[in-house]
C-alpha cells in the first residue's frame, strides 16, 4: 500500500503484498555453501504517509513499505542485516522466534550489548539461520510495531520438508489504527473502557431479564451484574483497544487480497498474527486446514477446521481446494469487532464474497477470573510492588503447608520440592483465603488427598492446570465431548480449549494437538519450577509479573543448562501471549516428548499452564506479553541466562 | 501573621507528601544503571471537567458552575490539580478553589493524596492543607472524600459520590452527591460547624465521543444548620432545585 517508491533491493525479493512464491520457484536457492559469504539484507526505517482508511496518517515503514519486506533466508547459512534508522526517534530489530545470539537479538537494554539503534545509525546484526520456518520481525522500541515497523521471515529448509504443497503464500494479520499508538496508551490509562462499547448497560439489561425464562434465571442475571460491580471489573473487556482496520499482508477487508490456486493444488499459508494487540480466529468455510508447522517448528500434521492465533503466533496450515471456487479466508478478531480476511481464487481482482455475521461476543464468567473474586482482600494483580529476588519466584511446598504459618513470601527457594505442590498462589499470604489458591497443578500432586485439607472447597481450587491430563481432547472434538469426564463444582477454565464460538463438531486447534515432529530436547524433570503470575490493574492499565512491572522489576535469573519451568498464573482477565526471546517454550500439553516448541505461549484468562525452558543460550533475554500494550505498560521481564558460577559470585 | 501560617499550612502538607513517599522504600524502581532510557513507566495525564455547566434556579438565581481535575504522572505517583467554584448571575465568582495534590496508589482503586487549595473566593482568600482519597468503591462508585485545615487551623472535610449508569453505550445517567462539614464555625466565611451543606444532582449525558458529552440535568442544594442562619441574615437562599446544561470534558 505504501509501497509505490519501492527502491527495494533485489535481494529483499518482492513486497509482501505481490509475494507468491511457488514452492518450484525457488528460484534463487543457490546451494548453502560451507563458507560463503553471508547474504546481506537492507532494512531502511523511516516515516511515511499511510492511508489505510481513506484518511491520511502518519505510519512507520521499512523500505517504504507496510508490512516490510518479506526476509527470505536459508537455514545453515549466515546474514547480515544493516538496519538504517531513518526516523526521528530511537529504533530497534528484533527477530521474532530465532535463536540467535543476544547479541543479535535486537532489544535494547536487554540483548547483551545492545543499546538501540539511534536516530540516523545504521547497525549491522549478524547470525546464522539454526532453523527453519515461518517467523517475523519488528520493532522492540516503544510502540513503533503497531505504527508499521513489521515484516515477515521465512527460512527455507535445508533438509526437505516432511509434507508437500505446490504454493506458498505469507498470510501476515494485523492491526491498524489511525490513532497514534502514543494516543492509545493515554486513552487506556485515563479511562481502560474507553474504547469499549460493547459494555453492560440499563438496557442490555431489560433485555436479558425480558428474555431470562424464570425468576431465578432473573436473579441470577441481577446478582452477576452486582458481583461485577463489586469486583469493579467489566466482564465486556474482551479487547482493550478498539478502532482496527484488520489488515492480511496490509490489505484492508475491503481491498481483499487474492491468493491464487487451480483446483486440485494443495497451497501453504504461512499465518502470522503480528496484530498488535489482537487475537484472531481463523476459519475457511467450505475448507480445512492442516497444521504442517506452528511458530516455525514441524508438527504431526492435525486437520482442524478453526484455530485461534495470538498475537505474535505463527502457524502454516495446507489447504487443498478441489474446485475452483472462490473461497474467503476468515480471521475475526477475538472480540468480533471486525475480520481480517483474503481470498483463495482461481483468478485475480474478484471482490470479497459476504461477510458472515459476526459470532456472538465473550463475555467473562467468574470462571475466567480464576474463582477470584477481586481485590478486596484477594489477589486479583497486585498494586504495588512485590518483594522479589532475581528466579526465585518459587512456589512452595506442600509437605510443609501449615495454613496458620502462611505468613511470609517464599522470597527464597529453599523449602521448595521441585514437583511438590507448586502453582500456589502467595501473593496475598497474608490473611489468605483459601480461594485465592489459584494454580493448583493436579498432575504434580501425586497422592494428594484433597479431603485432608481442611476447609478447602473444591470450588476453591481455581486455575488446576489440566494440561498433562492425558486422553482428554477437548480441542478437536468440540463441546459436548467432555463425557466421563468430571469436574463438579470446578468451574475453572481449560487453559488450551479455546473457544471461538465454533459450531459443534467443528474441529478447533489447542496447544493439545500440536505434536513436535522432531522434538528437539529430550524429556526431563525440571530442576526449578518458577513462578510467573501475570498480574495487572486493569484500572490504572498497568501489568506486571508476579505484581513487579517492568520498570521495578529484577531480571529472572536462569542456569546455563538447566530445565526450568515456568508455572504461569494468569490473575487477569485478560489473555496474555507470553513470549521469551532466544529459547524454545515448551508448554507441558500432555504430549510427553513431544511436547511442542513454542516461541509465544498464550495464557488464557484465570488459567494455569506450565511451560518449559531448556536455559541453554547464555545472556540477556526479552520476557514479555505480546499485547503490545500490555508489554508497553509493565508486563516485560529481563530473562538472564548465567552459569553457575556466574550466579554463585553475583550471590 | 498571615504569611506564616501560610508557611504552617504549606510545611504541613509538604510533611504529609513526605510520610506518604517515605512509606513503601521497596517500591523505590530498581536502579537499570547500565542500561538506557528504557525503563517502560509510561508518563501520561488527563484532564476532566465532569462539570461545565449553566443553572436555571427554580426559586433561587441563576448560577454557573464548574468542577474540574487534571492529573499527570506515572502509574503510582501523580500529580493532581482541581479546581471547582461557582457564578452568580452577574457574572460575579462567589466561590472559586484550586488544588495542588501529590498522588500516591495505596491500594488497587485507591490514591492518597496531599496538598494545598486555595480559595479566590469567597472573600476573605484563604489557603489550607489538604489530605484526601480518592477511588472506585465497590458497586463502582467513585468517591472523591478530602479533610482540609485551614491556614487558620480551622478543620473541614468534603465528601463526594458519583455513579456512572449506563443506559445506552453512549448514554449516561449521572447520579452525585456532594456534601461539606466544618468542625467549627468560621464567621467571616459564613461557614457554620457541623454539616455546612449538601448537594444532589442528576446528570444525563450523551456521549459523542468520549471527550465531548454535553448534558442536561438536575440539582438539590441545601444549606443547613448555621450555615444556613448565615445565608438567611444575609437575604440569600438556602436551597432550592436547579435545572442546568452543560457540558463534560475529557481529554
Amino acid at each position: 500500500m505504501t509501497n509505490d517508491k519501492l527502491s527495494r533491493r533485489r535481494a529483499l525479493g518482492l513486497g509482501v503484498a505481490a509475494l507468491a512464491f511457488p514452492a518450484a520457484s525457488g528460484a534463487s536457492a543457490q546451494p548453502a555453501v560451507g563458507r560463503a559469504m553471508p547474504r546481506e539484507f537492507n532494512l531502511t526505517l523511516s516515516h511515511v504517509t499511510a492511508n489505510i482508511t481513506g484518511r491520511r496518517r502518519p505510519a512507520m515503514a521499512i523500505n517504504g513499505q507496510i508490512p516490510g519486506p518479506v526476509l527470505r533466508f536459508r537455514e545453515g547459512e549466515e546474514v547480515v542485516i544493516n538496519v538504517t534508522n531513518r526516523l526521528r526517534e530511537h529504533t530497534s530489530i528484533h527477530w521474532h522466534g530465532l535463536i540467535l545470539p543476544s547479541s543479535q537479538d535486537g532489544v535494547p537494554g536487554i540483548s547483551d550489548g545492545f543499546q538501540g539503534i539511534d536516530a540516523g545509525g545504521t547497525h549491522q546484526y549478524r547470525f546464522p539461520l539454526v532453523q527453519a520456518g515461518t517467523y517475523w520481525y519488528h520493532s522492540h522500541s516503544g510502540v513503533q510495531e503497531q505504527s508499521g515497523i513489521y515484516g515477515s521471515i521465512v527460512i527455507d529448509p535445508a533438509t526437505p520438508e516432511p509434507f508437500g504443497y505446490d504454493r506458498d503464500y505469507i498470510v501476515q494479520l494485523s492491526d491498524w489504527t489511525d490513532e497514534t499508538p502514543s494516543h492509545v496508551i493515554a486513552n487506556l490509562k485515563r479511562d481502560p473502557g474507553y474504547y469499549n462499547y460493547n459494555k453492560r448497560t440499563l438496557a442490555s439489561l431489560v433485555g436479558e431479564l425480558r428474555r431470562a425464562p424464570d425468576g431465578a434465571a432473573r436473579s441470577a442475571i441481577v446478582s452477576d451484574r452486582v458481583m461485577w460491580g463489586d469486583m469493579r471489573m467489566d466482564p465486556t473487556d474482551i479487547e482493550d483497544v478498539g478502532g482496527y482496520t484488520y489488515l492480511v499482508n496490509g490489505h484492508t477487508p475491503a481491498q481483499n487480497f487474492t491468493a491464487l490456486f487451480r483446483p486440485g493444488e494443495t497451497v501453504r499459508l504461512r499465518f502470522i498474527n503480528s496484530g498488535a494487540m489482537t487475537h484472531f480466529d481463523v476459519r475457511v468455510p467450505g475448507l480445512e486446514m492442516t497444521v504442517v508447522q506452528a511458530h516455525g517448528n514441524n508438527v504431526r500434521p492435525v486437520t482442524v477446521d478453526e484455530f485461534r492465533i495470538a498475537p505474535a503466533e505463527t502457524f502454516d496450515v495446507l489447504v487443498r481446494p478441489r474446485d475452483g471456487r472462490q473461497y474467503q479466508v476468515l480471521a475475526e478478531s477475538m472480540g468480533r469487532q471486525g475480520f481480517a480476511q483474503f481470498s483463495l481464487a482461481t483468478r485475480e481482482g474478484l471482490p470479497a464474497l459476504p461477510l458472515p455475521p459476526h459470532r456472538p461476543r465473550p463475555v467473562l464468567t467468574m470462571a475466567d477470573m480464576g474463582m477470584n473474586y477481586g481485590p478486596s482482600g484477594l489477589d486479583r494483580g497486585t498494586p504495588m510492588p512485590e518483594v522479589d529476588a532475581p528466579g526465585h519466584v518459587a512456589p512452595m511446598d506442600m509437605g510443609g503447608m501449615d495454613h496458620s504459618a502462611m505468613q511470609m513470601p517464599a522470597g527464597g527457594s529453599q523449602g521448595m520440592q521441585g514437583q511438590s505442590m507448586g502453582g500456589m498462589n502467595h501473593g496475598n499470604m497474608a490473611g489468605m483465603g483459601h480461594s485465592s489458591m489459584s494454580g493448583m497443578n493436579q498432575p504434580a500432586m501425586p497422592g494428594m488427598d484433597h479431603s485432608s485439607m481442611r476447609g478447602m472447597a473444591p470450588s476453591s481450587m481455581a486455575g488446576m492446570n489440566h494440561g498433562n491430563m492425558p486422553g482428554m481432547n477437548h480441542g478437536s472434538t468440540g463441546a459436548g465431548a467432555m463425557g466421563g469426564m468430571d469436574h463438579g463444582a470446578m468451574a475453572m477454565p481449560d487453559p488450551l480449549v479455546n473457544d471461538v464460538g465454533a459450531p459443534p463438531g467443528a474441529r478447533v486447534l489447542s496447544y493439545r494437538n500440536l505434536r513436535a515432529a522432531k522434538p528437539l530436547y529430550p524429556v526431563r524433570e525440571p530442576t526449578r519450577i518458577i513462578e510467573i503470575r501475570l498480574t495487572g490493574n486493569m484500572e490504572r492499565y498497568f501489568w506486571s509479573i508476579n505484581g513487579n512491572s517492568f520498570s521495578q522489576a529484577q531480571p529472572i535469573q536462569l542456569h546455563l543448562g538447566e530445565r526450568a519451568r515456568f508455572r504461569f498464573v494468569n490473575e487477569t482477565m485478560m489473555s496474555h501471549p507470553m513470549h521469551l526471546h532466544g529459547m524454545w517454550m515448551i508448554p507441558q500439553v500432555g504430549n510427553g516428548a513431544e511436547n511442542p516448541l513454542l516461541h509465544t505461549v498464550n495464557i488464557k484468562p484465570g488459567s494455569t499452564l506450565d511451560v518449559d525452558i531448556e536455559a541453554d543460550a547464555p545472556g540477556g533475554w526479552a520476557f514479555h506479553c505480546h499485547m503490545l500494550y500490555h508489554m508497553e505498560t509493565g508486563m516485560m521481564r529481563k530473562v538472564s541466562v548465567v552459569s553457575a558460577r556466574q550466579a554463585a559470585s553475583a550471590r | 501573621m498571615k504569611t506564616k501560617s501560610i508557611l504552617t499550612a504549606a510545611a504541613s502538607a509538604v510533611l504529609a507528601i513526605g510520610a506518604l513517599q517515605a512509606a513503601p522504600a521497596h517500591a523505590q524502581a530498581m536502579p537499570h544503571s547500565t542500561e538506557p532510557p528504557f525503563s517502560h513507566e509510561v508518563f501520561t495525564g488527563a484532564v476532566l471537567f465532569e462539570k461545565l455547566e449553566y443553572g436555571w434556579g427554580l426559586d433561587g438565581p441563576n448560577i454557573g458552575r464548574w468542577d474540574g481535575q487534571a492529573w499527570y504522572g506515572g502509574d503510582v505517583n501523580r500529580v493532581w490539580l482541581k479546581t471547582e467554584g461557582e457564578t452568580a448571575r452577574n457574572g460575579r465568582v462567589e466561590s472559586a478553589e484550586i488544588q495542588l495534590l501529590y498522588s500516591r496508589l495505596i491500594g488497587y482503586y485507591w490514591d492518597l493524596q496531599a496538598g494545598v487549595r486555595y480559595d479566590i473566593r469567597p472573600r476573605p482568600d484563604r489557603f489550607y492543607g489538604v489530605i484526601g482519597l480518592q477511588g472506585l468503591a465497590p458497586g463502582m462508585f467513585e468517591v472523591d472524600l478530602q479533610g482540609f485545615v485551614s491556614e487558620r487551623g480551622d478543620l473541614s472535610a468534603r465528601a463526594e459520590v458519583s455513579y456512572d449508569a449506563y443506559i445506552t453505550q453512549r448514554l449516561v445517567l449521572q447520579p452525585n452527591i456532594e456534601a461539606n462539614f466544618a468542625l467549627q464555625k468560621v464567621p467571616e466565611l459564613h461557614v457554620g460547624s457541623g454539616i455546612n451543606d449538601i448537594e444532589a444532582g442528576l446528570r444525563l449525558r450523551y456521549e459523542f465521543t468520549r471527550e465531548v458529552s454535553p448534558y442536561i440535568g438536575v440539582s438539590y442544594e441545601r444549606k443547613l444548620g448555621d450555615t444556613a442562619r448565615y445565608a438567611r441574615n444575609d437575604g440569600e437562599d438556602v436551597g432550592g432545585w436547579t435545572f442546568m446544561t452543560g457540558i463534560r470534558l475529557f481529554f
